[in-house]
């Protein structure tokens, strides 16, 4: 994971290098502190020697100069390394993502690969500024504090020895323990949050079954639990400061007593004395560091393993070696095609599909929800692969293609389909780059978005929101078609693409494409009968199989599902979708 | 809780927050600590101050060590460690009280910040769930959840870490500073200078950052902005092989991102050794200064004293860099704090309603109210006036009466309404996007209130109903389907809490929803997480009606319910819904003709009044918009 991580460093490599090496020269500076103090008190003052005082006291502020310069730079290299690293992490992650295959998507979740490369990316960035800064900055004050303490005097030192040991030990002890609970807690911050997300977003259901008291009950009961684990790590991490006050302030009180001894027998000055007070000082502080910097580390660990996954993730649908670069024609055909979506799952979604499509033939596909009929379309545009069997279009098999080429040539409506923010022109353009606007407009009279376009008071500039979220189903549906048909592709697939769309204006799209693009295959899926009676072969799927093909009169005749669904839809006295059909 | 990181980013990008009246809002913080936690907080500021004492004393103890003990000792032919020693002690002793007092007042701190949470926590999602259904229409739902995420955890550190500390520094800065006077008055003014230097800078560093910091934060905005939209549309991308020019784009916004995220972390990160080295040169100038006062003669400063007022100069800046940063993360809290108390300020929905709903069955003869479960209700209804209880059965019919309604109290979305529903007739909404039939429903079971004409149930006008109650007698299928995290079954049981598992399956049958739960991997008990998002809209909406099916109500409104399923699968459905709801009245909103033909009454709107109303028979004979709409015989959509 770390090998993975540390690749996206590059081209930050020297600032984060670098950085700790500001750092240690700040440390070094900072640490001379105490020993110049000591010299100026000694050498200085005791001995009445005025110059002296002069000559190291300029000597000090160099050194705080020196340090101060290592700072600054120290602290603008970390920004920079640290920012370009999240950068080069967004980057990687989205570069990765567009290669992903819907089977990559659907086992991340759009929402899941969100939080990913936000969230996620933030709380790594802060964690690695954080580890450049202070991971060598810690223990370097550690180490020359203790250098420097042990050349004023080397058995006095040895209490610092001791009580170092002795806090590591209990901190890291400590650190384990709390971060059992601190684990626990994520996930349950994480629990109690959705769960408002969920009562936020459902609240017309919480209060349609008058659940606000049950809610908060459960809601009680969580937040109670998230309490209790707060309160169990929280207790842990409080041991930690008295402990090392204690072994601190124990470290001042020996000092004390066996400097006292030393001045007396010559063997210390009182500067020097002062000087290892300060170290003992130095070391807490850099000790406490060093604890914090190991609890952030593994709170970051998760967010790490989140984006390596991503990182990682091979997309399970790859261009081939030597790809054909053009569809030759509209033709399908379905080779004993077997699919699932998980290859656990006991069923296969697709079973034994068999099937042959004539380039510019249309075709309705029909059956119940779950019978797969948007994973058997899904499969000519190679957005999955076959389990078993093969697909071919225009005669070769889907594998074999270009990816950009074969679903540039076959279009496909999705069943939950996204307009983008932007203008509905901006939009429309995705099918094709450099449509002009009567190409845009034409695509639009075919699917019959032109009326209500022309309508708004911008026309084709009028701003789409995010999501689509300012025009209606059916108005989305048509500006749907439209940018798909911007491509001018040999194969159409349209997945439940009117379903907002009333029955005339339906019936209205059908005869547009029928007639602007008559070359092209078309597919479409619908639940209305009306919507797929008039193609020249109907597929009725039930449970992953083919159950019927052929002309709506034939089903009507030979398919008990189709002729259910028909009744379904006109019984009694009214034939007004078969009128709406024929209109 | 903090999730790490993040957090000095939101610190320095709001560095300006507007609070309208910061005193009140401490106040309102302090007072909800307080209340509980009133003891707990005495005992926890005793100990700050003892903790504060105990180690100006250490810092004090350096100077005590060399003046008085170890230069005497040098004095003496032989030395007698006896009073050193004593002196230790004693240190020792204030040492030891300090620490306690720290960890007492730090163990106390976790019960009264965790407690507050909690109770803060409970009140904030206690208010929500008793809010309107407006607020939730009218408030952009990442808000109301930033109030959770962020707001709560600002307010934490507050509570927890920011005010106690604040309190230890300005406790640590008098004392210090009385000190530092009694020591010597010119070490103190030198001291006193530098102070005012680092506060400069500082106050100008702090400036450029909280700059650059809303840069960031504008471009972390669109960056996640980007994200969000691509990657929820990442399938279409796909389809249209969008993917380079996603990536250029992307590339632009990043690069963006990390230019103000570099600039931002430059200054906020320079702040630590700008100030940490003015404070070493505050420390040089002081040891200068004392250096030559303390040769000079004239002066009665010792060097144990020049010592003591250097560890006192550290421990004089330290506390101030405190509170300078604390000022910001206390007035971001305190922004936090205000959009809490707005919540929780925010009006509940009023329920001024006292007829309730109860189980009812017949002895002889006569209306009877009853704990257990029947098959019939009563409406309870207490006459306010005299006292006396009248049982009105539950029929079902509802009326409404010339009723206007308007969202916004300007564009009228419904306007003279009316509507008679027999008891047990299945009333069908009909009518273009915004025709205001969702509308119509969601008057009904009051999520909003009218603003005029009357609605009746069986004759009671509904103002006067329980809203609990009222909405308990009207199962509702809604247009947009929402499953809660947890397993198939516990989602179905929402509908009637003391369900039992088969009456859950039952209901799954009714709704045709128990054969693809079958083929789920751990059927019933499969965990649904995040909406029920590996189900289709289809299963999604099954699960939602069989939902429905289990609260067994007297009355349902279905609102697009079936729109993803099926015409075959949907009759299937509809026979068990119409066999269950049979003698009850049932409203159905739907645009497809299948689902609303076989209603007792259609009616038909169009922008918010009744155009046409009748059968389908009737409505069809009629040959008007009705008829449009379902022959295709339109003009327009």
């Amino acid at each position: 994971m770390v090998k993975t991580l540390g690749k996206y460093i590059t081209g930050f490599r020297r600032d984060s290098i670098l950085t700790p090496v500001c750092m240690i020269i700040e440390v070094i500076c900072e640490m001379i502190m105490p020993l110049l103090m000591a010299s100026i008190i000694d050498k200085g003052v005791q001995a009445g020697d005025l110059g002296h005082i002069y000559k190291v006291g300029v000597l000090m502020v160099i050194c705080a100069l020196i340090g101060l310069l290592g700072g600054l730079i120290g602290a603008k290299l970390a920004a920079r390394a640290s920012a370009g690293f999240a950068r080069n992490l967004r980057r990687g992650m989205f570069e990765n993502i567009q290669t992903f295959s819907f089977a990559n998507i659907d086992k991340f979740s759009s929402a899941g690969l969100v939080t990913r490369m936000t969230t996620d990316v933030t709380s790594i960035q802060q964690a690695y500024q954080m580890l450049l800064r202070m991971c060598m900055r810690a223990p370097a004050t550690l180490i020359i504090a203790l250098v420097m303490a042990f050349s004023i005097n080397k058995k006095i030192t040895s209490v610092y020895m001791v009580a170092v040991i002795f806090l590591a030990v209990c901190v890291s002890f400590l650190i384990r323990a709390a971060m059992k609970y601190f684990r626990q807690l994520f996930k349950m911050y994480d629990g109690l949050n959705s769960s408002v997300q969920e009562n936020v977003t459902a609240i017309r259901v919480v209060k349609a079954f008058v659940r606000e008291d049950y809610e908060i009950d459960k809601f009680a009961a969580a937040n109670k639990k998230l309490y209790d684990i707060c309160v169990k790590a929280e207790s842990i991490v409080v041991i930690n400061m008295p402990l090392m006050m204690t072994t601190v302030y124990t470290c001042i009180l020996l000092i004390s007593w066996f400097g006292a001894h030393m001045i007396v027998n010559n063997e210390l000055t009182t500067g020097e004395l002062m000087s290892l007070l300060t170290y003992c000082m130095s070391i807490l502080m850099s000790l406490m560091m060093v604890s914090m910097i190991f609890v952030m580390m593994s709170m970051s660990i998760a967010a790490m393993e989140r984006i390596t996954e991503v990182l990682t993730e091979d997309a399970s649908i790859k261009n081939p070696e030597n790809p054909v670069m053009e569809v030759k024609n509209g033709d399908i055909e379905f080779k004993d095609v077997y699919f699932r979506y998980n290859m656990t799952s006991k069923e296969p979604v697709l079973t034994d599909i068999d099937l042959k499509i004539k380039s510019g033939e249309v075709i309705g596909i029909i059956g119940g929800t779950g019978s797969a009929k948007t994973s058997l379309v899904n499969l000519i545009s190679r957005l999955y692969d076959v389990t078993g069997g093969e697909v071919l279009v225009g005669g070769r098999n889907v594998k074999e293609y270009d990816l950009e080429a074969l679903r540039n040539e076959v279009s496909v409506v999705l069943q939950k389909n996204v307009l983008f923010s932007g203008t509905i022109l901006d939009n429309l353009r995705w099918g094709k780059k450099d449509a002009t606007l009567e190409e845009c407009k034409e695509a639009c009279r075919i699917s019959c978005a032109d009326e209500f376009i022309e309508r708004f008071e911008d026309g084709y500039e009028t701003k789409i929101e995010q999501g689509g979220t300012n025009v209606s189903g059916g108005q989305k549906q048509r500006l749907c078609i439209a940018r798909a048909l911007l491509k001018r592709p040999k194969v159409l697939i349209l997945d439940d693409s009117t379903s907002a769309v009333d029955t005339a204006t339906d019936a209205k799209i059908r005869e547009g494409l029928k007639t602007a693009i008559p070359d092209t295959t078309k597919i479409i899926i619908a639940q209305r009968i009306s919507s797929v009676q008039h193609a020249d072969r109907i597929i009725v799927m039930d449970n992953g199989r083919i159950n019927g093909v052929g002309s709506h009169d034939e089903l009507l005749k030979t398919n008990e599902i189709y002729r259910e669904v028909y009744e379904s839809q006109t019984v009694g006295n009214g034939d007004f979708d078969e009128n709406g059909g024929a209109n | 809780m903090a999730r790490p990181g993040g957090n000095a980013a939101r610190i320095a990008a709001k560095s300006a927050p507007k609070v309208k009246n910061p005193g009140k809002i401490l106040k309102r913080v302090l007072s909800m600590i307080f209340e509980k936690y009133w003891l707990h907080m005495i005992i926890v500021l005793s100990c700050v101050v003892i903790n504060t004492f105990a180690s100006i004393q250490g810092t004090l103890f350096t100077k005590t060590l060399i003046d008085d003990f170890i230069a005497p000792l040098l004095k003496q032919a032989t030395p007698d460690y006896a009073p050193l020693l004593a002196a230790i002690i004693r240190i020792a002793i204030i040492y030891l009280l300090g620490v306690s007092a720290s960890f007492l007042q730090q163990k106390l701190m976790i019960y009264v910040g965790q407690g507050t949470l909690l109770s803060i926590r409970q009140k904030i999602f206690s208010s929500m769930e008793k809010l309107p259904i407006k607020y939730f229409d009218t408030h952009a739902h990442g808000e109301i959840m930033s109030i959770y995420t962020n707001d709560v955890d600002t307010l934490r550190q507050l509570i927890s870490q920011s005010l106690i500390q604040l309190a230890a520094s300005v406790i640590t800065i008098v004392w210090t500073f009385v000190t530092m006077v009694m020591l010597s008055v010119p070490l103190t003014i030198v001291t006193c200078i530098m102070i005012a230097v680092m506060m400069m800078v500082s106050g100008t560093i702090l400036k450029h950052s909280g700059e650059n910091f809303v840069k960031q934060q504008k471009s972390i905005g669109q960056v996640n902005g980007f994200i969000q939209e691509m990657l929820t549309g990442q399938k279409v991308v796909k389809v249209f092989c969008h993917e380079e020019e996603n990536t250029i784009k992307f590339n632009e916004l990043n690069d963006e991102l990390f230019e103000s995220a570099y600039n931002a972390n430059k200054f906020a990160n320079s702040m630590g050794p700008i100030s940490m080295q003015l404070g070493n040169l505050s420390y040089v100038l002081c040891a200068v200064v004392g250096g030559i006062l303390a040769l000079s003669t004239k002066s009665s400063l010792t060097i144990g004293a020049v010592a003591s007022f250097l560890a006192l100069n550290r421990s004089f800046t330290m506390p101030i860099n405190q509170v300078a940063n604390q000022f910001n993360s206390i007035i971001m809290a305190l922004a936090g704090a205000e959009r809490i108390f707005n919540l929780m300020d925010e009006k509940p929905e009023l329920d001024e309603g006292y007829v309730e709903l109860v189980n009812a069955k017949i002895v002889d003869g006569k209306l009877v109210e009853t704990k257990e479960r029947t098959d019939r209700w009563a409406w309870k209804h207490i006459h306010q006036a005299d006292g006396t209880v009248d049982l009105v059965p539950l029929e079902g019919d509802v009326l409404l009466d010339k009723v206007d309604f308007s969202y916004t109290g300007e564009k009228l979305v419904l306007e003279d309404v009316s509507v008679y529903a027999n008891a047990g007739q299945k009333i069908a909404f009909v009518g273009s996007t915004g025709a205001g039939k969702t509308t119509i429903t969601n008057l009904i079971n009051r999520f909003y209130d009218i603003q005029d004409g009357k609605i009746r149930y069986d004759g009671i006008n509904i103002n006067k109903i329980k809203k609990g109650d009222l909405r308990k007698s009207l199962g509702m299928v809604l247009q947009d389907t929402h499953l809660f995290t947890g397993t198939v079954m516990e989602n179905i049981r929402y509908g009637r809490l003391d369900a039992t598992d088969d009456e859950v399956i039952a209901a799954a049958k009714i709704a045709n929803a128990d054969s693809f739960i079958d083929r789920l991997p751990e059927g019933y008990n499969t965990v649904l997480t995040g909406d029920g998002g590996n189900l289709s809209q289809g299963q999604r909406q099954l699960l939602s009606i069989a939902r429905a099916a289990v609260a067994d109500p007297p009355a349902l409104i279905l609102d697009e319910a079936t729109s993803s399923i099926d015409t075959r699968t949907e009759k299937i459905v509809q026979a068990g819904m119409d066999n269950l709801m049979k003698g009850r009245s049932t409203f159905v909103i739907a645009h497809r003709l299948s689902t609303i033909k076989n209603a007792d009454c259609i009616v038909v709107l169009e922008r918010g009044k009744i155009i046409e109303k009748g059968s389908h028979e009737d409505l069809m004979a009629q040959k008007g918009k009705y008829y449009q709409l379902y022959t295709g015989n339109s003009i327009t959509a």
